[in-house]
């Protein structure tokens, strides 16, 4: 069974084993594949239009597949891998042991925002950005320019005790749970930890920095605790929603897969500790 | 859109020089600004067309509903932003403000303020060009 842990409590071995197989991922091409994936979504989902992995209801249970797709591919590479979870409330400086050359490297030089240590360097040669945004190869990190601070645990825990899902218009402007973690209003929980990175997490091409999945996972875990802190509040909407996927809708690009079928992480993955 | 000029390349490197002073300011102006501030929900934006940073930046409503035309009601919302000739993937939100594919995570109040953050965060890179609809 695969159990996600804190990040700050991994062994040298399992960050080891977690590097090789994203570097695995990468030479083979399959790693690219999930940063096109991604970046074709930011691109397509609009607020007036079709959407489906960001600025709507199931930019939650989307990533949770996207998570638990790329979470099989690195288990192909070795079966005891399982995706890390950046807790940000508590590992929220560049000193972070996350950053440290052992494991994701630390920020980008000052002259072109260039990561220069650590297996994800452009000097190891095993990481070169190949779905760009713009003509650069490297991977870039600012850890810290884009915004100063990285949400507070008093923060989230204002977003957590939000009791309702999600409400019309089911975009970037409504009120509620989803919206208020996905950070397009109030204190803003994900998009700010995006920013905060730099770089290419704050492109729409964000999985090329492996520290996407990092922070994917803990957004995952925030929305299992919030299910825990509200047993009787459901995924909405429930049905006929223009352009956005409800409950029981199927959600591209899979095509086999609804909210519905997200709701329970636990036949696939737990967490080291109960919500 | 073919490659960039020598003109163009020399303007990019040398903003990437001289401009790099002023990327923390930019950026700290950038932050500083409520995103609110401007923007008016379904008011239109007035065209530009300035050289920033070493980079030119314009701006115009677009009546084709930008890149990826019909899809999804119009990307762009009917505006199309260029740097130094190539076109940058915007959107705008629900309550008026705009984001690219560059700074995706980060609204801003105008496509002014969002070619100009994309001209930071480039540091004198190119962008590539756009691809089709994937979806």
């Amino acid at each position: 069974m695969t159990v996600r842990k804190n990040q700050s409590q991994l062994t040298a071995d399992e960050k080891r084993r977690f590097v090789n197989a994203l570097l695995a991922l990468k030479r083979d091409g399959r790693y690219d594949a999930f940063v096109s994936t991604h970046n074709d979504f930011i691109m397509s989902d609009t607020d007036n239009g079709d959407r489906v992995g960001h600025r709507s209801p199931s930019f939650l249970p989307w990533h949770r597949r996207f998570l638990i797709q790329f979470e099989e591919a690195l288990q192909s590479v070795d079966p005891s891998v399982a995706l890390p979870y950046w807790d940000w409330t508590t590992d929220r400086t560049p000193a972070a042991s996350l950053w440290a050359p052992d494991f994701l490297g630390g920020t980008g030089r000052s002259r072109d925002s260039q990561v220069t240590d650590g297996a994800f360097a452009s000097s190891g040669n095993g990481w070169r950005i190949n779905v760009r945004v713009d003509g650069r190869d490297f991977l870039r990190r600012s850890l810290g320019a884009g915004v100063r601070q990285l949400p507070t645990k008093a923060e989230v825990d204002s977003v957590l005790a939000m009791s309702t899902y999600d409400m019309p218009p089911w975009n970037s402007a409504s009120d509620g749970f989803r919206n208020h973690l996905e950070g397009w209003r109030g204190v803003n929980l994900h998009n700010r930890v995006h920013v905060w990175v730099g770089g290419h997490m704050a492109t729409g091409a964000s999985p090329n920095d492996p520290v996407f999945w990092l922070h994917h996972a803990y957004v995952d875990r925030l929305w299992t605790q919030w299910q825990s802190r509200h047993p009787n509040s459901p995924y909405l909407p429930t049905s006929n929603t223009r352009d956005v996927v409800d409950l029981n809708d199927t959600m591209r690009p899979w095509g086999n897969v609804t909210p519905a079928d997200m709701l329970d992480h636990t036949r696939y993955y737990t967490y080291d500790t109960a919500a | 859109m073919s490659g960039i000029t020598r003109r163009q390349a020399i303007g990019a490197a040398a903003s990437a020089a001289a401009g790099l002073a002023a990327v923390g300011a930019a950026r700290a102006s950038a932050m500083g600004a409520e995103p609110h501030d401007q923007a008016h929900a379904g008011a239109e934006p007035d065209s530009f067309d300035e050289v920033y940073l070493g980079r030119r930046i314009q701006g115009a409503p677009s009546h084709d509903g930008g890149h990826h035309a019909g899809h999804g009601g119009g990307h762009g919302a009917g505006y199309s932003v260029r740097i130094d000739g190539d076109e940058l993937h915007i959107m705008r939100n629900a309550d008026g403000t705009w984001i690219s594919v560059i700074n995706h995570y980060e609204p801003r109040a105008t496509p002014r303020a969002l070619a100009r953050a994309a001209v930071v965060e480039l540091q004198g890179a190119t962008l590539v060009p756009l691809p089709p609809p994937a979806v």
